[in-house]
């Protein structure tokens, strides 16, 4: 990845609530093909920052840029084109409770133009079956499944138009050890066959040992460090030397060392 | 991302068919290219040249591993050319993730399946009912525990749930209560005005507001605004494992949340009953005054003679079960929500049409009733 353009490139971005200033001078370029994981405290403003990038949100200073273009200077057309490379998965999967798994996730599907029914249909139930879910699932409704199947079927709709960057909210919490390193060897396997860059915002150490090629950390409004985490590990900043020194990440780095 | 080009070839060479593809195998040319990979014969050997494809993704791909599945099946091959490395690698995960349909197709409901939920849906009628009568159960004990400990009493949040239930209210039941009267004041006139018999309207208003309608439309009223507040208070707080909360803290959920919001409904409807009575009166007047020229002391003559107090305790008599109604669907309801957002709206709307419905058929009990009795 060295040498090629940055998909996702922030210049000075700033997000305030009112005083509050969430983000001041905020620069990261994520590469394609790469899983960065993003950590910070609580209120660093990791789950703003995916929202600023992933268009939900306007910050007040600072450039985008997705795909080498100019995100918010783009017209209505070409935001919706952005948008359809692009793939967020929300916390709790944020599905649409009136509709069944597969309807979900053929809900982007149906901005294909001359996309017939059936082979829409098709193409929801392979990617609910990629995303590791049972194919009977696809009958079912949100509230029928577990948090884990919701997460899941949330990445089977955040997939659905092959994008090439997916946003990851927080995809392994609340899930059990168990389903959480499934769900991580799942976002390597896609990110992998698929050529996926993804960007995933996460408290779990594990997670981020597991899948992501590099971590960035926010912290002081910023983005204070990128790197592997051998770099988080000779970073000299208290925040960052307690969460990756702590008895939690020293566990997780020992799991980690024992399975190679 | 534009659509898609896609272009084909189809050849014969050296006794193998050939079939070039060139351009975007996508989600965007998928409906092109799906009626060309159908077609091709699936018994025999085909070879397939990807060599000049720009873009292969998930969808291209469950193409292509379709009609590979089909020609295995019937005994053919597919021969896969000039694919590079992750093109390779997303063929592979996506023929292993091809869903497999189960077998068996789903079964027509046969005339068991219909009685197996005309008995579920009877019995979870019954058990509703149930249900209703457990929340009045616990309120009556609870309220009887009171009567006896009145130290017990929440009295703050009794007060607090009679402002909310009662004192708020009055604006829109008077309001309701006042146009009433109007209403019927001008529909009577003009058809007592036929016969001659204008001055009977102050019966009209006055039988019906005090014995029917003005508590039963307060009553309807309330249970719109009220049984959704206790719904959606308690429904929350369950949803929060909140109430779970309280009873592990050894708080009875009936005695304080129950007890409380029935207890201010009741204290409250037959006032509030009283409210409309008296508005529903004045508005009558108001109408009779403008459209039939009843002066407003021929009005009093009219209704102290012609209209017996009977009328007004029917009415008043009816507030108390009405109250109850609507605490217990109320608080009921809020007691089944579950642990999603979903159903705490499902349950707040149906709140307010169960008590809604129940006061209505409770009213035509006690018509029934009194109709019986001839009082």
């Amino acid at each position: 990845m060295d040498g090629a353009d940055p998909i996702i490139r922030l210049r000075g971005v700033r997000n305030a609530f009112g005083p509050q200033v969430v983000h001041d001078e905020l620069d990261l370029d994520i590469y394609p093909g790469e899983i960065v994981g993003i950590v910070g405290g609580s209120g660093t403003g990791k789950s703003v920052l995916l929202r600023t990038i992933a268009g939900l949100r306007r910050p007040q200073a600072g450039r985008i840029e997705l795909f080498g273009q100019d995100a918010l200077a783009a017209s209505e057309a070409e935001r919706t084109e952005i948008d359809r490379r692009m793939g967020v998965m929300f916390q709790d999967g944020a599905l649409f409770s009136a509709l069944t798994v597969r309807e979900n996730v053929e809900v982007p599907l149906r901005a294909v133009t001359g996309l017939p029914a059936r082979l829409r249909r098709e193409l929801a139930d392979l990617k609910i079956s990629l995303s590791g879910l049972p194919y009977l699932a696809g009958d079912k409704y949100p509230s029928e499944l577990s948090g884990g199947m919701r997460k899941r079927a949330g990445l089977a709709r955040a997939l659905a138009l092959d994008p090439e960057i997916v946003f990851l909210d927080e995809p392994t919490a609340g899930l059990d050890p168990i389903g959480a390193s499934a769900f991580d060897s799942l976002i390597r396997k896609l990110s992998g066959t698929m050529g996926l860059t993804v960007f995933l915002v996460t408290h779990d150490l594990d997670t981020l040992h597991a899948t992501c090629d590099r971590i960035a950390v926010l912290a002081e409004k910023r983005v204070l460090v990128t790197g592997t985490m051998e770099d988080m590990l000779q970073v000299d900043h208290p925040w960052v030397r307690e969460y990756f020194h702590g008895p939690r990440a020293r566990a997780a780095l020992a799991t980690l060392e024992r399975t190679g | 991302m534009a659509d898609g080009q896609l272009q084909f070839d189809e050849r014969e060479e050296t006794g193998t068919r050939v079939l070039y593809l060139k351009g975007d195998l996508s989600v965007q040319t998928l409906a092109r290219l799906e009626p060309i990979l159908a077609r091709q014969p699936a018994e025999t050997v085909l070879r397939l040249d990807l060599s000049e494809i720009e873009r292969l993704d998930t969808a291209g791909a469950w193409a292509i591993a379709q009609l590979e599945a089909r020609m295995q099946n019937a005994g053919g091959r597919l021969d896969l050319e000039g694919a590079d490395q992750p093109q390779r690698q997303l063929l592979e995960t996506v023929a292993k993730a091809l869903p497999q349909p189960p077998e068996d197709a789903p079964r027509r409901r046969s005339l068991t399946d219909r009685l197996d939920s005309l008995g579920r849906s009877t019995v979870a009628a019954g058990l509703f009912l149930a249900e209703l009568a457990h929340v009045l159960g616990l309120f009556l004990s609870r309220l009887g525990r009171t009567i006896v400990q009145p130290r017990r009493l929440r009295l703050t949040a009794l007060v607090a749930h009679c402002q909310d239930v009662g004192w708020r209210a009055i604006p829109i039941v008077a309001l309701m209560a006042f146009l009433i009267g109007v209403v019927l004041a001008f529909q009577g006139s003009v058809q007592l005005r036929q016969f001659g018999a204008e001055v009977f309207v102050v019966d009209l208003i006055a039988i019906s507001i005090l014995r029917e309608l003005g508590i039963l439309l307060t009553a309807i009223i309330v249970a719109g605004r009220t049984a959704s507040a206790f719904t959606a208070a308690i429904g929350s707080m369950k949803m929060r494992e909140e109430i779970d909360a309280m009873q592990t803290l050894g708080i009875d959920p009936a005695e304080a949340l129950f007890l409380p919001r029935i207890l201010a409904l009741l204290l409250m409807l037959p006032i509030l009953g009283l409210v409309a009575n008296v508005t529903g009166l004045f508005g009558g007047l108001v109408m009779s005054w403008i459209e039939l020229g009843i002066s407003p002391q021929m009005f009093f003559i009219r209704l102290i003679e012609g209209t017996s107090v009977n009328h007004a305790i029917v009415g008043m008599v009816k507030a108390p079960v009405f109250a109850i109604i609507i605490g217990v669907v109320g608080v009921h309801a809020g007691m089944k929500v579950q642990s999603n957002a979903e159903s705490l709206g499902r349950m707040t709307s149906a709140s307010v049409v169960t008590a809604i419905f129940a006061v209505i058929v409770a009213d035509a009990l006690f018509s029934i009733f009194f109709a019986r009795y001839g009082i």
